[in-house]
């Protein structure tokens, strides 16, 4: 469902305000947009720009510099995966590749039912109990299928 | 009955919030009365979530525990099939120096009363009673040098700051901790906050600093709300503000989040994007020091550096100097992670050797198969063979031996572990996370991946194209990712050659 420009150009605007005298305001704004919509549409980049004295390219720039930014909204659930060192000492590739194969989709990919992206991350802070994974905001530690399974079922 | 279950969030992703619930529930089920406190972890992973019972004779542990286990809690706890004994007396807390991380897992990580109670705010105090020249000064008799990785004395960066004239001077904690391997920084924002707090306010005594940042990352929502938290606790006990502790002297601080670049870990770069820019790594000069966050003079620090000023400042120079070996001085926070059986956090001085940490405080592996090779300093740091296990934890004996500390994270890998897989990863991370500056790192990168996939698939070619390539990314990047990469991908074709030759099958993905 697209989103309606007003309500986003008015949620905006509040977010523009909220972040009035910050030094370096354009990540806390980008991160607050993407906490309201699930990415920042393209219809606040102009917005942004004005407000900051910046070009729309200049927005543009900065939002893809960060892999965190999305401009396309993420399934209803953002399974990461973690594919660093040590996660991949205790079977990472063997979680992602389980996890393609159970939901069918690569990297960065979203089942077509619209229930689940995947994306690859690279370390949690949970290298002492790998493999890591984070499901919405949650963290779980020692993966393994079962778990992975188990997720599968719970994300739907 | 006072029980402490940790909401670290290692202790997290293995169910201690479940473990807490069930701890309640259990109580009321028994009428029992308790107090949960949801402490920092005391660093022993493979035991989390580790429960403690106060009890007459100390803190009694058990772990790691599952729900199941909650309910024979409120029984004969001796008896408990998980009980560890009394936690303080556990070998591998009984083995460390805990300076820096003495009141993680012991307090509760947001009670002011209990920090100060633990020393808490006696650096501070002592420091609001020097000249800031003094406080620089301690700092740098202390020896102490940077956490982050590059090991440059603090107090010589601190000096820089407070001898530069400017209207506005910032202090920035750099916790953007996105190595492989590494947790400290986490464990100490979620564990013992305040302790970031009050270093951070002591450096900006020090250096005439007013504000403060703490840049971290996206992927630590807990270490995030916990700062934030603590900031405001502390705020409204007048240890930041207007007036330090009644000092009359202003600090105060605030958290901001990066957005998933690696390279935002770099000091320039993340102020590049703590300003709101992309994070491009700037060519020194100008040092931070001089001309850092918004072109004014800027100390940056990693979060240990910072949180192991307060321990400085309140037991002396001299007291902290004396701990470790050569050039190196005072503790690490070890960070030992991968395939380990005693997987965590443990401070000490520097000087053990490398299989001591890797072999007696690690245990070995976790799948119980040979340690093949442990990578220490993160994705940019060195892998080491069984033939460099007496390497002493230093940043001079590292670097002799081709490597570096780093962060102090250790991966530890068995005898599955494919080297040409681990050199092409090392490759593949560094083209993605390139901030696109410099031609050797940006495609350079890019042109190893290809090179590693052709020896993989039995070109011994390109081993010498992959050496040279190595030695164009050294001499050619402006910043560590792309010329420190070279080290996981040169170690690794030098200590495992028989991981390179014809006989390896083609390196997958
Ligand atoms: C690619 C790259 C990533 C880095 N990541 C971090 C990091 O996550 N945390 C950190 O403290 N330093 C990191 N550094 C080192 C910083 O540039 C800088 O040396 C450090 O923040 C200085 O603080 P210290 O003197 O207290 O160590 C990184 C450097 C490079 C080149
Ligand atoms: S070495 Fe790589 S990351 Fe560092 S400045 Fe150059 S392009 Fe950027
Ligand atoms: S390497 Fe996976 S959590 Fe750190
Ligand atoms: S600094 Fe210009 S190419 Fe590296």
């Amino acid at each position: 469902m697209p989103l309606d420009e007003s309500a986003v150009l008015s949620r905006v605007n509040e977010i523009l305000a909220e972040h009035n005298g910050m030094e370096g305001p354009l990540l806390p704004i980008l991160h607050a947009i993407q906490e309201s919509f699930g990415h920042v549409p393209q219809a606040a980049l102009p917005v942004i720009a004005q407000h900051l004295t910046l070009s729309r390219a200049e927005v543009h720039g900065v939002m893809s510099f960060y892999h965190d930014f999305r401009e396309q909204p993420a399934g209803r659930h953002v399974l990461k995966l973690c594919r660093a060192e040590a996660c991949q000492s205790m079977g990472a590739d063997r979680m992602a590749e389980h996890a393609q194969r159970r939901f069918g989709i690569e990297w960065h990919e979203t089942t077509k039912d619209g229930a689940v992206t995947l994306e690859p991350v690279f370390c949690l802070g949970l290298c002492a109990c790998a493999p890591a994974a984070m499901v919405d905001g949650r963290l779980v530690g020692r993966l393994d299928e079962a778990r992975l399974d188990a997720l599968a079922e719970e994300l739907r | 009955m006072k029980i402490y279950v940790p909401g670290d969030a290692a202790a997290k992703a293995l169910g201690a919030d479940d473990v807490a619930r069930a701890v309640v529930t259990e109580a009321a089920a028994r009428g029992v009365e308790v107090t949960v406190v949801r402490n920092g972890s005391r660093g022993m992973i493979w035991l989390e979530p580790l429960v403690e019972i106060v009890t007459d004779q100390g803190r009694m542990g058990f772990g790691p525990m599952l729900v199941a286990d909650v309910p024979a809690l409120f029984g004969d706890a001796e008896a408990h099939p998980k009980a560890l004994g009394l936690v303080e007396e556990l070998p591998w807390m009984k083995r460390q120096t805990r300076l820096t991380f003495a009141r993680v897992g012991v307090i509760d990580p947001l009670s002011l009363a209990e920090y100060e109670l633990h020393h808490g705010l006696k650096g501070l105090r002592r420091a609001i009673a020097m000249e800031p020249a003094a406080i620089v000064q301690e700092v740098t008799d202390s020896g102490l040098r940077g956490r982050g990785g590059a090991g440059f004395p603090t107090g010589i960066k601190w000096k820089t700051v407070h001898d530069a004239q400017a209207p506005q001077k910032y202090i920035v904690c750099n916790a953007d901790e996105g190595d492989s391997a590494t947790f400290a920084d986490r464990m100490l924002m979620e564990g013992d906050p305040f302790t970031l707090v009050e270093g951070m306010a002591i450096a900006g005594l020090a250096v005439g600093a007013t504000k403060g940042y703490i840049y971290t990352r996206s992927e630590y929502p807990d270490a995030v709300s916990q700062m934030q938290k603590a900031i405001e606790i502390a705020r409204a006990a007048g240890v930041l503000g207007a007036s330090v502790l009644g000092s009359g002297r202003a600090f105060d601080m605030e958290v901001r989040v990066g957005a998933g670049a690696y390279v935002c870990g770099e000091e320039t770069s993340l102020l590049n994007s703590l300003e709101g820019k992309r994070g491009v790594v700037r060519a020194k000069p100008p040092l931070p020091a001089l001309e850092g966050f918004m072109g004014r003079p800027t100390v940056v620090n990693n979060v240990i550096s910072l949180a192991s000023v307060p321990v400085i400042m309140d037991r002396g120079a001299a007291f902290y100097k004396h701990f470790g070996m050569g050039r190196s001085h005072g503790t690490m926070a070890l960070q030992i992670a991968g395939n380990v059986r005693f997987g965590g956090l443990f401070e000490t001085a520097f000087g053990l050797s490398l299989g001591e940490i890797v072999d007696d405080i690690g245990g070995g592996t976790a799948s119980g198969r040979p340690v093949k090779a442990v990578q220490v300093g993160g994705p940019l740091g060195a892998w080491f063979p069984r033939e460099l296990f007496d390497t002493p934890f230093t940043y001079e004996d590292f670097a002799a031996k081709g490597g570096l500390i780093g962060h102090a994270g250790l991966t530890i890998a068995d005898d599955t572990v494919d080297m040409l897989k681990m050199a092409r990863f090392a490759m593949e991370f560094c083209a993605i996370e390139s901030c696109g500056k410099c031609t050797p790192c940006r495609i350079g990168a890019v042109r190893g991946v290809e090179t590693l996939d052709r020896i993989g698939g039995g070109d011994a070619s390109g081993i010498p194209l992959l050496t040279d390539l190595c030695e164009t990314m050294k001499s050619g990047s402006l910043c560590a990712l792309g010329g420190f990469t070279p080290y996981p991908v040169m170690s690794a074709l030098t200590h495992f050659p028989d991981d390179f030759t014809a006989t390896h099958k083609e390196a997958a993905e």
